[in-house]
């Protein structure tokens, strides 16, 4: 091999730059997010849907709003009411299952409440700390939605 | 077997006359009902809406005035320059409003006034045509609504409209806050926290305030000038016979701009 203890260097370097940064966060777990709640959604203590499903499908449900708001001009959701006619219509239950792992996506709440389909509105009305609430896990996914482009965020104090 | 000549003819002048009845029945039992259902759009809740501007109870003032209250209310930033504005509600001369109808020996008082203009949620809205994501569609009750969710900035719209009622955005408008000179002209930008602001590279326009409508407020624009002056603006559902806007259009004269397109702008001027 012409040359080999150059190349043998060239390599154990080159393979050391690239596994650089698995050995320098060796043994430390990126830490997980955690969404912290204003004290006036802790208050609430209901969202419009179970925590399970806001958790894993808000999206959805952010984009079913805005397509019945623009579109329908349907702007109140009564999760009393949606829960009633998913327990009614079994094949609408049948094709929302796959969504929830504890089969809950409307779970009936306390207070029979209407909310106005607004993310700037009524989301951000209780989850008003932005940062701390949705930026949270969007960081720790990366994932940056385009929300915030048009959509006014709630100012925070620092 | 079938039908001879005969009773097929019987039939045939039963039917006419049925037609035509049918027609004056409606006529007595839901007047305007009909006509109205007979223009291009289905109609929700007998809606259809519009509005009439006076424009012998409107001044330049009053106009700067509905312009400001719906910039305000919108969100909708002064860019300085007239290659990048953004028009929701806007001023423009009588040649230019209707070029149309414009001669030399137009009187005086009609040539030097302007006009207010906005979206003229047109019946037969050529934007809605050629809408490539129909992002800007027709409402069942006639709003010509823009999707801002799904408007790629193709600017086929832009072309389409007749009236330049359409407007880009060239650049994110939340600029007017970072960049000084424009900070002097948007003062306190974005003014209304309960509506969006746009973002680059998306067509939009007035809506005809579709989220006062909803909670049974008049548009913004029309609210202010009724508040200076009543009966300058006037919003209406053209469906009803009896609303205001049916009878101020039954009782003066009125101009729309390039009906000739067969648009079908539902934006009343009465000169």
């Amino acid at each position: 091999m012409y040359d080999g203890g150059k190349i043998l260097t060239g390599l154990i370097i080159g393979l050391g730059l690239l596994l650089s940064p698995f050995i320098y966060n060796a043994g430390k777990a990126a830490k997980a997010p955690e969404p912290e709640l204003t004290p006036k959604a802790k208050k609430a203590n209901e969202c419009v849907a179970s925590k399970s499903f806001m958790r894993a499908w808000h999206m959805q449900l952010l984009d079913e709003w805005r397509n019945e708001v623009v579109r329908d001009d349907d702007r109140y959701y009564r999760p009393r009411e949606v829960a009633r006619e998913m327990r009614l219509d079994k094949h609408l239950l049948d094709q929302w299952r796959h969504l929830v792992s504890d089969g809950t996506r409307h779970y009936i709440p306390k207070k029979d409440k209407v909310y106005y389909k607004s993310l700037q509105m009524t989301c951000m009305d209780c989850h008003s700390n932005k940062t701390k609430f949705c930026d949270e896990c969007h960081n720790y996914m990366g994932v940056d939605p385009y929300c915030w482009d048009c959509h006014i965020e709630p100012e925070e104090k620092k | 077997m079938g039908l001879n000549r005969r009773e097929f003819l019987k039939i045939a002048g039963l039917s006419a006359l049925l037609g035509s009845g049918a027609k004056a029945a409606m006529d007595i039992l839901a007047p305007g009902e009909l006509e109205a259902a007979m223009e291009t759009i289905p109609l929700t809740e007998g809606k259809r809406w519009a509005m009439v501007i006076d424009s012998h109870k409107i001044d330049d003032e009053l106009m700067d005035k509905c312009i400001k209250a719906c910039h305000r209310e919108h969100n909708v930033p002064d860019l300085g320059t007239a290659k990048e504005e953004i028009k929701w509600l806007w001023k423009e001369d009588y040649e230019h409003s209707f070029p149309e109808q414009e001669h030399e020996f137009v009187s005086d008082e009609v040539k030097h006034k302007n006009f207010l203009l906005l979206c003229n949620h047109c019946t037969n809205p050529p934007c809605c045509r050629v809408c490539p994501t129909r992002a800007t569609f027709q409402r069942d009750d006639g709003i010509v609504m823009m999707d801002l969710h799904r408007c790629i900035g193709c600017r086929f719209c832009m072309a389409a409209c007749p009236y330049g009622s359409r407007s880009f955005n060239w650049g994110d408008p939340r600029r007017v806050t970072k960049v000084e000179k424009l900070k002097k002209l948007n003062p306190g930008f974005p003014t209304n926290h309960e509506y969006p602001t746009r973002t680059k590279g998306v067509v939009e326009k007035c809506t005809f305030c579709d989220e006062r409508l909803a909670k049974g407020e008049p548009p913004a624009c029309v609210e202010e000038a009724n508040k200076i002056r009543k009966g300058a603006l006037t919003f209406g559902d053209l469906s009803d016979p009896e609303s205001e806007v049916r009878m101020l259009l039954k009782t003066h004269y009125s101009i729309r701009r390039k009906p000739e397109l067969g648009t079908g702008p539902n934006i009343f001027y009465i000169v």
